[in-house]
């Protein structure tokens, strides 16, 4: 476990990862925007608008993955009180909200023509839009705090709240919309879905993981760099207080 | 004065705090509604207005305790007036900054707002309007409210007790521009009511800050 | 450095101050001549900050008049700085309030009398307790103003700061500034005019 603790080490690893899952990632978006936007078939009944699928729903995968990246990377912190855990999770968070923002913009814009409204209080959407909250109540604790260590250790707790809440939440607003509205009309997709329209998706989903990895490289690098200029700006701080 | 605005807006981007905490408030505070009162469209959009108008209210209530609270702590509100600032001044720049930072980006959230309501369309703009029109009456109470709290334990609360009665008129008319009949002297009295708290609150808002340094 | 021709001298007659319903102090007077300073002593609770509040501005005498330069630097228990933001930009906020000619200059010259020149970006809130008092001089000290009034300005310093406070002081009386200050520890302001005031 504490063999990647080290920045440095983590530092080296992710300077060699992270090119290649960028380049999977252009690669993979690249082949799945085609397949998706192009080369897939339109459905019967939606026509074109079913290719909103397509961001839609790795999107929605993504909101959820990730969430469970920074419970898991707070569980990680802590327990093991492993310093890399906290960068990773609040790393994580913009980009999921990033991908919870996507879904819910690409769902509203889906819904409009095919259900004639931008929004519904269906149970899924609304569970998507809690989850939407609960990150950014997520960001705004890391960000109230002055000290990190504190921040890191009240945001992880909230994170495995979150975590624990979160099955709650999706089992009342299930139970909650279900009283009121049925669900019939809402189904989207249908249920059994073409192998042709499944590799597609499947790329896709791919290409959103890849972006991902690449991201939160790409933040966790940013954020070790920073604490590193904070560091510094101490020790000079330090180093002033004590006359020459 | 527009130093000092322009140091408060960039002040509230470095911390990042107050405005974006509000919007969230706002937005969760919309999305109650529909849990306590069913999510049934025609419900939804009945109440809609009225529920945009209350979370705008309460959002912007959140900010206004951190107004002139750490500038009385710091040592900020005491510099400010030796550099020869008039209370009046000083009020009116952060009931501006206040504005800018809270109650505008709200403004930009109010066509989501509206769609989670379920709102019709040909009304977003009526209620946009309003709440343009409305807010810096909200703004300038709050300024007041805040101003004359400044340094006391349990401000905040104090704040929303002083805010929520004073803000009854914007309300009254910020929602009833959205009624057919009575929407366009609604749009007077609204605009009225918004120049009376703009006018009198700088004078107001000074008298507490001065207070505040004895 | 202020001209002396424009310092126009303090004067202080019949200075009476009332806060929170207690008579503060009464029937104070004192005059302070261009390139003078006045260092004010007396036990806690005499009214000292209270005076210097008065001279500031931020006090409305309960009687008495008092005639002062419009502009003047004051340095209060707090050194409004904000945590966020870097001593630079901080002092630069007050500096360009202060306004009047080289800015810049001032700036600059204040950051290297207060020994801060190789802190200016880093932000407040890192700073030391001694070094946030060392940036509420150097706000002083960059603002151009005729009349600084400074309330225990030492507190949190080493010897070796307040030291080096002394070039800067003398260099603002000889140019008719004027120093009102407060302290419990002697200040390097030479030989300066004295105000005990009397507790009860």
């Amino acid at each position: 476990m504490h063999r990647f603790a080290n920045p440095a080490r983590f530092l080296r690893l992710a300077r060699l990862i992270q090119p290649w899952t960028a380049a999977a990632m252009f690669a993979c978006f690249g082949v799945g925007l085609y397949l998706a936007l192009v080369a897939s078939p339109i459905d019967y009944l939606q026509r074109d608008t079913v290719r909103i699928m397509y961001i839609h729903v790795p999107a929605a995968w993504m909101a959820m993955q990730t969430y469970a990246v920074i419970a898991v990377a707070s569980l990680v912190s802590i327990v093991w009180r492993h310093p890399l855990a906290d960068v990773a999770a609040r790393a994580a968070a913009p980009i999921g909200v990033a991908f919870t923002a996507i879904c819910l913009i690409t769902g509203s814009l889906w819904g409009k023509p095919t259900w004639g409204t931008w929004w519904v209080w269906d149970a899924r959407l609304t569970s998507v839009l809690v989850l939407l909250f609960i990150y950014m109540g997520y960001m705004a604790l890391w960000s109230a705090f002055d000290d990190r260590q504190r921040a890191a250790r009240a945001a992880a707790v909230l994170a495995l709240v979150g975590a624990v809440n979160l099955p709650i939440i999706k089992f009342s607003v299930d139970w909650w919309n279900t009283l009121h509205q049925p669900a019939s009309i809402l189904r989207r997709g249908g249920p059994t879905i073409d192998p042709s329209m499944l590799k597609p998706l499947a790329v896709m989903g791919l290409a959103y993981l890849f972006f991902f990895i690449t991201v939160l490289l790409m933040r966790m690098r940013a954020d070790l760099a920073a604490q590193r200029l904070e560091a510094a700006a101490e020790r000079r701080v330090m180093a002033q207080e004590v006359p020459a | 004065m527009l130093r000092l605005l322009t140091r408060e807006l960039r002040l509230a981007w470095v911390e990042r705090s107050g405005g974006a905490i509000a919007l969230i408030f706002f937005l969760i505070v919309v999305s109650l509604f529909p849990f306590a009162v069913g999510p049934q469209p025609q419900v939804l959009a009945r109440i809609a207005a009225g529920v945009v108008w209350v979370a705008a209210l309460l959002a912007c209530l959140l900010s206004l305790e951190r107004l002139f609270q750490p500038d009385a702590e710091d040592g900020t509100l005491e510099q400010l007036v030796t550099h020869g600032l008039s209370f009046e001044a000083i009020a009116t720049a952060k009931i501006i900054a206040h504005w800018l930072t809270t109650a505008l980006p709200l403004l930009l959230l109010t066509p989501l707002a509206a769609i989670l309501l379920n709102a019709p369309a040909a009304s977003w703009g009526l209620l946009a309007a309003g709440l343009a029109l409305g807010t810096p009456a909200l703004s300038a109470i709050g300024g007041v409210a805040a101003a004359l709290t400044v340094g006391l334990r349990r401000g905040g609360i104090l704040i929303s007790l002083l805010v929520l009665p004073l803000a009854v008129p914007t309300l009254i008319f910020g929602v009833g521009l959205l009624d057919p009949l009575a929407g366009v002297a609604a749009l007077k009295w609204l605009a009225a009511t918004t120049l009376v708290a703009l006018s009198v609150s700088p004078f107001a808002a000074a008298a507490g800050l001065r207070a505040a340094l004895e | 450095m202020p001209d002396p021709e424009s310092a126009s001298p303090l004067t202080v007659t019949d200075l009476a101050c009332r806060r929170g319903g207690r008579l503060v102090f009464a029937a104070l007077s004192f005059r302070l001549a261009a390139g003078r300073a006045l260092l004010v002593t007396g036990p806690n609770g005499a009214g000292k900050s209270s005076l210097l509040k008065l001279l500031a501005g931020l006090l409305a005498p309960a009687g008495g008049t008092l005639e002062r330069p419009g502009h003047i630097a004051y340095l209060g228990h707090d050194n409004a700085l904000k945590a966020v933001l870097s001593v630079e930009e901080n002092l630069r906020f007050w500096a360009g309030l202060s306004g009047g000619a080289a800015v810049e200059d001032r700036l600059a010259r204040a950051l290297d009398v207060t020994g801060l020149a190789a802190l200016a970006d880093v932000p407040a809130r890192l700073l030391s307790a001694g070094q946030k008092r060392r940036a509420g001089l150097a706000r002083v000290l960059a603002s151009g103003a005729p009349l600084w009034l400074l309330d225990e300005p030492t507190v949190g310093l080493d010897t070796a700061s307040i030291d080096r406070l002394g070039p800067a002081f003398s260099a603002h009386l000889e140019g008719g500034g004027m120093i009102v200050a407060t302290s419990h520890v002697p200040l390097p302001l030479g030989a300066p005019e004295q105000l005990a005031m009397g507790g009860r």
